[in-house]
């Protein structure tokens, strides 16, 4: 049975955590793996998609589908599900991907599954390990129906970088106005920075830093390690940083391979957001604060001072 | 102008997280519980649309009786009255055909929800009462205001924002900073006890998922502390030892 996988970019490039869910569509040992592409891609960027595991990709180069309306989006992708015959759907997390998940998943009468983990256990019906309790439990569940849908976050398998390139096949069904009753008049994107929920290591922010002024010391680090920006909620709530680069339970959750924590006293509000990472490194001037306890690596001290010696000796091995 | 308000029943963002059963059940001994984070944003706000919009507020809530002191303080916080559909949340789809059963009832103009539980994690039920009702649903939201039967949204995308506009009915998934949460006074506290608080019974739904067991993260190994005069140390660990850099 075929999998598809529903692959995103970002002016016209694919994500790597897209290319995160083909190589786990091809990990899942089904095929084809079909990757289905909406709106304006070069065929070569969607050819490449073979490299992660694809066996085929669907472009729907529609322009009406250049911009992510949710509803459009889920219809296109109910349709590939039923032209293609295929019994599972797999989407990277991401604020457009979570929201038209659960539409596709009501218009095929499938099984949804979230914030998946790791590849499914098939030997007894359909099984996937979520994340749940953000952060602070996992579930096993059973997926009851003959289709199903799974978003998966970020760092849940190994990205596969060796398949050939994929067939691209144009896939333009007849879009309904109807789904575009949602305009989108503007959007507002940070340029030439890295994503938070892409990145793969993490440098974040808390209120030790006192000020906006001095996140040039968060900035620094990050650019040597050509890492994403975080913050605490406090810290966004201030205003010091945008919205989005807000972590925790009521902010961004995070999967990198490496999260460094400054002046953060890591409240289990915090730690719920970033708990997923596969190393965590925490720098504080307060030895008894709590994030220690939740880290890999720590030093304690003084945010301005041990900072700058950090983003030399990265920027000394990087040279 | 009619809003509903769907709110979750879950343990306090502090809570620690176990389970009991043979990891089947959650174990909810010493447990508080509150109005889901998100929810809280959602009715936070619709309290606001109240006073702007003169609208009134439902809030629902799908799950129990041990829930009814949480749909007791939405009505202290401001929903006008409330609607518990008595049965056990399954699964999100089973939740979201409960709720879209009353909406097709009701005729609500703006149905808020959180961005997601902080329970089931899902971020789902939104997605699934838009599609079942066909009406569109957006999420995760970070700011809504009605003008002239027109919603205008700000929705969070990765690294930035996105404006978008729709006309109601509309079904929004929210999250800070769409408003501040609310702290019921005493007045709202009285009234709370008085506003009507109508359980239903389940309409038939389907459950497509079925929750096997739950399992806690293994615990996290000691923690090495590297001397702040020391950095290269702690460079030299993250490459060869973690091997994250
Ligand atoms: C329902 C709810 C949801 C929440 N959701 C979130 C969430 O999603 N994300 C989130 O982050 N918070 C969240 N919070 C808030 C959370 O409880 C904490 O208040 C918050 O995380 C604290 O932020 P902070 O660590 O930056 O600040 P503080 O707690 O003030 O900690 C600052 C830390 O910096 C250290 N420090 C000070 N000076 C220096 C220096 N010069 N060098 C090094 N270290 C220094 C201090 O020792 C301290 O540990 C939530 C709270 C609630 C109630
Ligand atoms: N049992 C429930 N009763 C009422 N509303 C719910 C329930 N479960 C989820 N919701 C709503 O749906 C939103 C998303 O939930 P979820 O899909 O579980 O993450 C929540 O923030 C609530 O607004």
């Amino acid at each position: 049975m075929s999998v598809l996988v529903f692959v995103e970019g970002d002016n016209g490039k694919i994500k790597q955590s897209s290319q995160e869910a083909v190589s786990y569509a091809a990990a899942m040992q089904q095929s084809p793996v079909v990757a289905v592409a909406l709106g304006s891609y070069s065929q070569d960027e969607l050819a490449a998609l073979g490299r992660n595991g694809a066996d085929k990709v669907l472009h729907a180069s529609d322009q009406q589908l250049d911009q992510g309306v949710i509803q459009a989006y889920a219809s296109v992708l109910s349709l590939a599900m039923d032209s293609t015959g295929a019994s599972t759907m797999v989407l990277a997390r991401s604020s457009l991907a979570d929201a038209v998940a659960a539409r596709v998943s009501v218009m095929i009468n499938g099984s949804l599954a979230s914030n998946v983990i790791e590849l499914p256990d098939q030997s007894d019906g359909f099984r996937v390990k979520r994340s749940i309790y953000t952060g602070k439990a996992f579930e096993l569940v059973e997926l009851l129906a003959a289709r199903r849908v799974l978003t998966v976050k970020k760092n849940s398998v190994q990205l596969k970088e060796d398949g050939p390139s994929a067939a691209v096949e144009v896939f333009n069904p007849e879009l309904n106005q109807e789904d575009f009753k949602a305009s989108i008049t503007a959007t507002e994107k940070a340029t030439g920075e890295v994503l938070l929920p892409e990145a793969d290591i993490v440098v974040s922010g808390g209120r030790g830093l006192k000020g906006p002024e001095n996140w040039y010391l968060i900035e620094e680090l990050a650019a040597a390690l050509g890492a994403a920006t975080g913050c605490s909620k406090p810290v966004s709530d201030m205003e010091w940083r945008p919205h989005h680069e807000h972590v925790g339970q009521t902010g961004i959750k995070v999967s990198p391979s490496l999260y460094i924590a400054i002046g953060i006293s890591g409240a289990i509000q915090h730690l719920a957001g970033v708990n997923s990472s596969k190393v965590i490194v925490v720098i504080n001037k307060d030895p008894e604060a709590p994030f220690f306890k939740a880290a890999d690596y720590g030093i304690v001290g003084d945010a301005f001072d041990v900072v700058p010696k950090l983003t030399a000796a990265i920027n000394s091995l990087k040279s | 102008m009619k809003i509903l308000v769907c709110i979750t029943h879950v343990p306090d963002t502090t809570s620690r997280i176990a389970f009991k059963d043979d990891n089947t059940k959650f174990d909810d001994t010493g447990v508080q519980f509150i109005i889901g984070p998100y929810d809280d944003y959602a009715l936070a706000r619709a309290v606001e649309l109240k006073d702007e919009l003169n609208a009134s507020i439902t809030a629902l809530h799908v799950g129990g009786a041990e829930a009814d002191p949480t749909i007791r303080k939405a009505l202290a916080i401001g929903a006008d009255n409330a609607i518990r559909v008595n049965t056990p949340a399954e699964d999100s789809l089973n939740v979201a055909q409960q709720i879209a059963a009353v909406a097709r009832q009701q005729n609500y103009d703006l149905i808020l929800m959180g961005r997601e539980s902080i329970d089931f994690n899902g971020g789902q039920v939104h997605g699934m009462v838009g599609a079942l009702l066909d009406i569109p649903s957006i999420s995760p939201v970070m700011e809504l205001k009605i003008e002239n039967r027109t919603a205008k949204m700000v929705r969070e995308i990765e690294g930035g924002k996105e404006h978008v506009e729709v006309s109601l009915p509309l079904v929004a998934g929210c999250q800070e900073p769409i408003a501040e949460w609310k702290i019921p006074n005493m007045r709202g506290i009285m009234s709370a006890r008085s506003k009507p608080l109508e359980v239903l019974e389940p309409v038939a739904a389907d459950v497509q998922t079925a929750s096997i067991k739950f399992e806690l993260p293994p615990a996290k190994g000691a923690i090495k502390l590297v001397d702040a005069d020391n950095v290269e140390e702690l460079v030299n660990l993250l490459k060869n030892e973690a091997k994250v850099i």
